[in-house]
């Protein structure tokens, strides 16, 4: 691929995901944009460039887009994140919503469902949380991946990275040779289409947000961008949580990390705007306002 | 160093599972039916059991009720692997007493997933 090429295509993913690609990046771009090609019925991917450069060739734009910001996912990726939504979101969110008896949780970049059913799986095993209302909403920029994510099917591999055979005994049929998740996890969890460059302020707020691993692939004004606007979504006494090798660091003030949880944040609430927040309780570690 | 028993009557597969088991930092003892690894158990109880369901002369389900009715049998974490992958089969596996269960084709990911799963990793 030329050097032109590779360019006119980092610009386009910039433009359309905020995907910033490295220069040394060019194997992954020919590894995923290959497959696109062929069907698009290019022999190269420089004549992909040439097809995506013509007019009426905003299909393949979103093809290509979509192709490049797919992400590998797991059922309970990294584990931590999953032991504090469980260890300390869900029990602090049970004192400070006990009266609405409802918790909103956004799965922002979602991939192909696993995140946002797991948090599913993960409350439905909370007896105390009998009768409770809950909105788990899950976002990806590609349709492809959030249509897999609906069917909740997943094969045999899938549902052998990271989920305990106890969760799959209890939440999944077999279907053929795939393993489908039962009716009332499924309906948990309400997908949605979305990119995050654009306002999704008609999200409404949430108790906690999950966006993991996605914001490294960003530059640095457009983590701002994003960051901030997923700040405005998150109720103040609510919980924001990061990927295993992401931070907040160079961000300006909106989260703070909560102490001794990490990868957990909340966000920063300022002086004049409240009283100061006494982070963790010398106890049981739960956030007390 | 952790030590992990291998039980498949396939050698290439207890192969496969002695490599990738090595790069976690166990210690492999390998068996290729039942009654062999109940020896091996009676000889020195492992931490962990990688265990296949179809063999000659003692099946693993058949093994895994010994073991876990033996003095100290209760204490080895025992992942069975094998092809039986409907749900019939798991849950007969997890009442008898396993603690995970791999469905083959396995790799290494699978395997480190279900050992930390049950804290072996």
């Amino acid at each position: 691929m030329s050097p032109q090429d590779y360019e006119f295509l980092c610009k386009l993913l910039k433009e359309r995901s905020g995907l910033v690609l490295a220069p040394d990046k060019q194997y992954l771009v020919e590894s995923r944009l290959l497959p696109v090609a062929r069907k698009a019925g290019c022999d190269t991917l420089e004549a992909l460039v040439r097809k995506l450069k013509a007019p009426g060739s905003e299909p393949l734009k979103v093809e290509v887009t979509e192709a490049m910001t797919i992400n590998e996912s797991f059922f309970f990726r990294d584990k931590i994140p999953y032991d504090r939504f469980r260890d300390t979101v869900i029990p602090d969110m049970m004192q400070k919503r006990a009266v609405q008896r409802k918790l909103r949780i956004w799965s922002a970049a979602c991939s192909t469902g696993q995140e946002p059913y797991s948090l599913a799986m993960m409350l439905d095993g909370f007896s105390t949380l009998a009768g409770w209302q809950f909105d788990i909403i899950a976002t990806d920029i590609s349709n492809d991946v959030l249509d897999k994510a609906r069917s909740g099917s997943y094969s045999q591999f899938e549902v052998q990275r990271g989920l305990p055979i106890s969760m799959l005994m209890q939440h999944f049929e077999q279907v053929g040779d795939q393993w489908r998740l039962s009716a009332k996890i499924r309906k948990m969890v309400q997908f949605r289409q979305l990119n995050l460059l654009t306002d999704f302020s008609i999200l409404g707020q949430f108790d906690a947000v999950f966006c993991r691993n996605v914001l490294i692939y960003f530059d640095q004004p457009t983590k701002v961008d994003v960051l901030t606007r997923i700040r405005q979504r998150l109720a103040p006494d609510g919980y924001f949580v990061l990927g295993a090798a992401e931070t907040v660091v160079g961000v300006g003030d909106l989260f703070s990390p909560v102490p001794d949880k990490r990868g957990l944040y909340c966000p920063t609430v300022k002086r004049e705007a409240a009283p100061k927040l006494a982070l963790v309780s010398a106890s049981g570690g739960q956030r007390v306002a | 160093m952790k030590r992990c028993l291998i039980i498949d009557d396939s050698s290439v597969i207890r192969k496969v599972a002695r490599r990738i088991l090595e790069g976690f930092g166990f210690a492999i003892t390998e068996a290729s039916d039942g009654r062999q690894a109940l020896d091996a158990c009676m000889k020195e109880m492992p931490d962990a059991i990688l265990l296949d369901w179809n063999m000659p002369v003692m099946d693993g389900y058949e093994f895994l009720r010994a073991l876990r009715a033996m003095p100290g049998g209760d204490r080895p974490k025992v992942v069975f692997c094998t092809t039986e992958n409907d749900l019939a089969h798991i849950a007969r596996a997890m009442h008898a007493g396993a603690d995970e269960y791999i469905m083959k084709p396995f790799d290494k990911e699978i395997v480190e997933a279900k050992f930390q799963e049950v804290g072996l990793i």
